[in-house]
């Protein structure tokens, strides 16, 4: 295997790994999950702030 | 913040570190290596010279195989600001989103597009049009390193921008304030010369292993000739951009000056510590030294251009000191209280659709909202808001200690390396080899300084930890922490294993490179 193929396995694996399995699964954007819209989301965060 | 999660705080920031740790890790030696690689095929183009080939080719292929598997490792970076930091990445707002769409759209494309050419493009595209792609992934490269450093250097010192109480983020005011602020400066020009030097070590390491082994002298004498320049120029200006960056600290972070020199008592005339050992005193937060080596005046000639200046300790920052008009922690928390509380009647008095009130509550809380996130630490043990001292104090010495050292290290490569005797003196050549790991810890500790430093704060003394992060189950943090560590340690091993096997290979083989030369 050429270190030119070697690299793309390694790049390809790695970006599924990252954005079909990591992102999906494990890094949903909590305020974007959890929040419909932009108000909600401030309205959220300053009572975060607040409390 | 009645409830502080500290085991969820303590795995976010510990997540965090690591995969900015590990990012680190790949993220130098592109840097600087890309900028070595262009000054070689310059030097090809120029002299039509076709060992310059062979080198420039030899080193861009192990800046790709660096390339390849450090890409896109500071993507989890974002990722972790969505899932784990929410509140810090909304009230943030545009001030790193601009940036960092910036960095998206203009260096990263330029970056991936030339890149396509500089390692596809031989022999396919002319001479001059080749050069100027490698010249363009090196520009490219350090532009992308430029706005995360801007948005980095903004959470050091905020400013050109406004808090907007309505929804809760901070908006840009003034882009080239936050563009050109004077930290801004410090950390991108200090950041990138640490990427030259490390990648100078590189370069120089793994030529003086073709040396030892008997192998390849003129590319090895070549590379190192090249590289040692290259290092020795930025190894000086980053002891000239590490001065203005303890300037910049003791301005705008006194606290974190303070921790790094483990002074707890102010001092006009305060001496440097250049060597120490601390151990914990009886007093909270506090170390005392068990030995240490000081210059006279030189910390405040270090932090103010004057020997004669007040440098604040912890103690005059913790309780205040009026003879220098400091404002101790505790009134500095009275005000973030009353800031947050602020903020808090001006949300509900907008609700209400009472607007003398609103009015009223915004003018108190735009007064206080420079104290704003020591609020937090209203009702808490001030001594929170001391960083590590003794991991301040001593990844500052190494660091320190490394670059001066490799200063010297430069210096003796390249006087030997123009007296044409590096071969001779195999003691060098092993130092070289063994100096590319300690180009690493001190671009790691260099971080360490920096981020370690300003805790508690993620925005300088208006957002800390404590106030940043997502309601989320320290669990699940703990979780993808093990997950990255598995993840990066894998890419790292196959980094290192990669690449060993390449420059076990060695440059490719002379006579082809020449006949490429011809066709080229």
């Amino acid at each position: 295997m050429t270190v030119g193929k070697k690299l793309w396995a390694v790049i390809i694996i790695k970006l599924i790994i990252m954005f079909l399995v990591l992102k999906i699964f494990f890094f949903p954007n909590f305020l974007k999950t959890n929040f419909k819209t932009e108000k909600e989301r401030s309205n959220y965060v300053i009572d975060q702030l607040t409390k | 913040m009645e409830h502080i999660d500290f085991s969820l705080v303590d795995w976010s920031r510990a997540q965090f570190a690591l995969t900015a740790m590990y990012h680190w890790l790949f993220v130098p030696l592109t840097l600087g290596l890309s900028f070595i690689v262009a000054f070689m095929e310059t030097k090809y183009v120029r002299t039509g010279n076709p060992e310059w080939k062979r080198i420039t080719k030899f080193w861009m292929t192990l800046f790709g195989i660096n390339f390849a598997i450090g890409v896109a490792t500071g993507i989890i970076l974002e990722f972790e600001f969505g899932t784990n930091w929410s509140n810090y990445s909304w009230f943030v707002g545009d001030i790193f989103g601009a940036p960092l769409a910036i960095e998206g759209i203009m260096a990263f494309f330029m970056e991936s597009t030339f890149i396509a050419i500089m390692f596809f493009g031989w022999n396919k595209v002319g001479k001059k049009f080749h050069l100027a792609s490698t010249w363009l992934v090196a520009i490219g490269s350090n532009l992308s390193a430029l706005w995360i450093l801007v948005a980095n250097a903004w959470m050091q010192n905020p400013v050109g921008m406004k808090f907007n109480p309505d929804t809760a983020r901070n908006e840009m005011v003034n882009f080239w304030e936050v563009l050109f602020s004077p930290v801004a400066i410090d950390k991108f020009t200090h950041t990138i010369l640490s990427g030259y030097v490390l990648a100078s070590i590189f370069v120089i390491g793994i030529s003086a292993w073709f040396l030892l082994k008997n192998r390849e002298h003129v590319f090895a004498k070549k590379s190192i000739r090249l590289a040692t320049i290259f290092g020795l120029i930025s190894a000086v200006l980053i002891a000239i951009t590490g001065d203005n960056s303890a300037k910049m600290v003791a301005k705008h972070q006194p606290m974190k000056f303070a921790a790094i020199e483990n002074l707890y008592h102010g001092e006009a005339n305060a001496p440097l510590t250049a060597i120490g050992m601390l151990q914990q005193s009886n007093e909270p937060a506090k170390h005392d030294f068990v030995f240490k080596i000081q210059i006279p005046g030189m910390l405040s000639f270090l932090a103010f251009n004057n020997t004669d200046a007040f440098v604040p300790g912890i103690y005059d920052l913790l309780n205040g000191n009026p003879e220098h008009n400091i404002l101790s922690y505790k009134e500095r928390c009275e005000k973030g209280k009353i800031a947050i509380t602020s903020l808090g009647e001006y949300k509900t008095a907008k609700k209400s659709g009472n607007d003398s009130l609103a009015k009223a509550a915004l003018i108190r809380f735009e007064e206080n909202y420079p104290h704003f996130g020591y609020g937090y630490y209203a009702d808490r043990d001030l001594t929170e808001l001391v960083p590590n001292v003794p991991v301040n104090f001593y990844s500052f010495r190494i660091m320190v200690g490394l670059g001066f050292y490799f200063i010297l290290f430069f210096a003796i490569i390249l006087f030997f390396a123009l007296k044409d005797k590096l071969q001779n003196k195999r003691f060098l050549l092993y130092t070289a080899l063994w100096t590319i790991p300690l180009a690493y810890i001190a671009a790691e500790l260099g971080w360490v300084v920096a981020e370690v430093g300003r805790q508690p704060w993620l925005i300088q003394d208006i957002l800390p930890t404590i106030a940043s992060v997502s309601q989320v189950t320290p669990a699940s943090v703990q979780i993808t922490f093990w997950l990255f560590f598995v993840i990066f340690t894998g890419l790292l091993i196959a980094e290192i294993k990669i690449m060993l096997t390449q420059i076990r290979k060695g440059p490719e083989n002379a006579a082809e490179v020449t006949q490429n030369s011809q066709i080229n």
